[in-house]
């Protein structure tokens, strides 16, 4: 499984390098979207609840962009039937796929939420940036994981562009929630405040739970 | 030897297949010795494509019992895959990708040696334009490189819908070792030549409206027979 993983996920790092088809429409729509905030809060700067509001809606908004992309090229150029008659665990192209969206979403974020924290964020966010990685690496999985599911699910249908947000907003909310009451306190006015474990632990469990039902379900995907 | 190795490349019986209502394929029985040739005939929609995904484990039989290579599908299908090489209207490559890197993927997929990429790129006379992405190649030469592959792997069973379709005369003698008699490997063949295909065949079967018209050796069959199918 180890080497169908590892082809996959080499061979659509090289096709998003020769192509950039996802991370920079969705770098792109996050600084926009920024911007966008910033006029239309009609504020100089946010913080708090607010601040860790605005960063995770736009992240999720730019996630789905890459969720619709995800499958395209299996779908358009025939990869699934190249998948199919190898001799590999199906599996394989949930955790390959899985694996890209999580990379995607962490060289986004790179630049998006410096971005961010320039533009919108009143309080320097540079003391939490350990505590905001955590956060960060534990709703991107979460998002890959949800994120991969349904993408698999869109691209076997002809409006994916519009069934694929509708699948996942709706599945991404508890991720969103967490996400976001546990950056919250990080980017206070005040200081940065403790990591929220509570919320940490939702994240956890969100990412294990779609895992699970990810790994139950995804064959049945890609069977006809 | 194991009871798969002696078995059939194909042994078909009664395989039914549906898309909702339309049937797509209805009653196929017949049985290919390992090693030699099946030409499947018939008009556009008449089924065939649809045999070749069924046997390349696409496609789930809804009717009958298909056994491929000695394997029951879609039961044992996990182990009929890497032994099948399927050349289909789609070259199934990524345009994004040179013809070199898409081989390494699917050598990599199939846990084949990289380096076998190359020579079936030199054997099929493709090694100088390999480096170039797939969608700046023409169409032969997109086909060439799905023939490469087809059979990067060394299938058992070469399954191959219009293998010369868009190739010149020297393309199409370059691939004839990998995907002609010369391959010594069983073969499901899909053609509209029926001259061409009738020369090929061992066996031949002729598709109407997705239902057997004419299964029988090739030396039993007329090629006036065959285009009675296209009529």
């Amino acid at each position: 499984m180890r080497r169908a993983v590892s082809a996959v996920v080499r061979k659509d790092l090289l096709v998003e390098l020769r192509t950039g088809e996802a991370v920079p429409s969705m770098l792109l729509f996050s600084i926009s979207t920024f911007v966008l905030f910033h006029f239309a809060l009609n504020a100089r700067s946010v913080d708090g609840d607010l601040a860790a509001g605005v960063l995770w809606v736009t992240l999720l908004f730019a996630a789905v962009l890459g969720i619709v992309r995800l499958f395209v090229a299996e779908r358009e150029q025939g990869g699934f039937d190249g998948f199919l008659l190898a001799p590999v665990d199906r599996t394989a192209l949930f955790v390959a796929k899985a694996a890209v969206l999580f990379l995607f979403l962490a060289a986004v974020e790179l630049a998006a939420v410096p971005a961010f924290a320039i533009l919108l964020l009143g309080p320097s966010p540079w003391d939490a940036i350990p505590e905001l990685v955590v956060v960060l690496v534990l709703a991107d999985l979460g998002i890959a994981v949800a994120g991969t599911l349904v993408g698999a699910l869109g691209i076997q249908t002809r409006t994916r562009e519009l069934i694929v947000p509708i699948l996942a907003l709706p599945l991404l909310i508890p991720l969103a929630i967490a996400a976001a009451r546990a950056t919250s306190p990080l980017l206070e006015a005040a200081g940065a405040g403790a990591l929220p474990g509570r919320w940490l632990v939702v994240l956890g469990l969100y990412d294990l739970v779609f895992g699970l039902l990810a790994f139950a379900v995804f064959d049945f995907l890609l069977e006809d | 030897m194991t009871n798969a190795d002696a078995a059939p490349a194909v042994a078909l019986h009664e395989l039914g297949r549906a898309y909702g209502d339309r049937v797509a394929l209805d009653g196929v029985t017949l049985e290919l010795p390992r090693g030699a040739t099946l030409a499947v005939f018939g008009a556009n929609g008449a089924g065939k494509t649809t045999l070749l995904r069924v046997l390349a484990t696409l496609l789930r039989p809804h009717r009958g019992d298909v056994a491929v290579l000695g394997r029951a599908l879609p039961r044992e299908g996990w182990a009929v895959r890497g032994q099948v090489g399927l050349l289909a209207h789609d070259p199934l490559l990524y345009r994004d990708l040179t013809a070199r890197e898409n081989l390494r993927f699917h050598a990599r997929l199939h846990d084949v040696d990289e380096a076998r990429a190359g020579e079936l790129l030199e054997a099929v006379g493709m090694t100088r334009r390999a480096d170039e992405p797939l969608h700046s190649l023409s169409r032969g030469m997109a086909q060439r490189v799905a023939i490469c592959r087809a059979v990067l792997h060394r299938p058992q069973l070469l399954l191959l819908d219009e293998p010369l379709a868009n190739l010149d005369p020297g393309a199409a003698d370059a691939v004839a070792p990998l995907i002609g008699r010369g391959a010594g490997v069983a073969r499901v063949l899909i053609s509209h030549d029926v001259e061409l295909g009738l020369a090929e065949a061992d066996l031949v079967l002729g598709l109407r409206g997705g239902r057997p018209a004419v299964c029988a050796p090739a030396t039993e069959v007329a090629a006036a027979d065959l285009r009675g199918l296209y009529r």
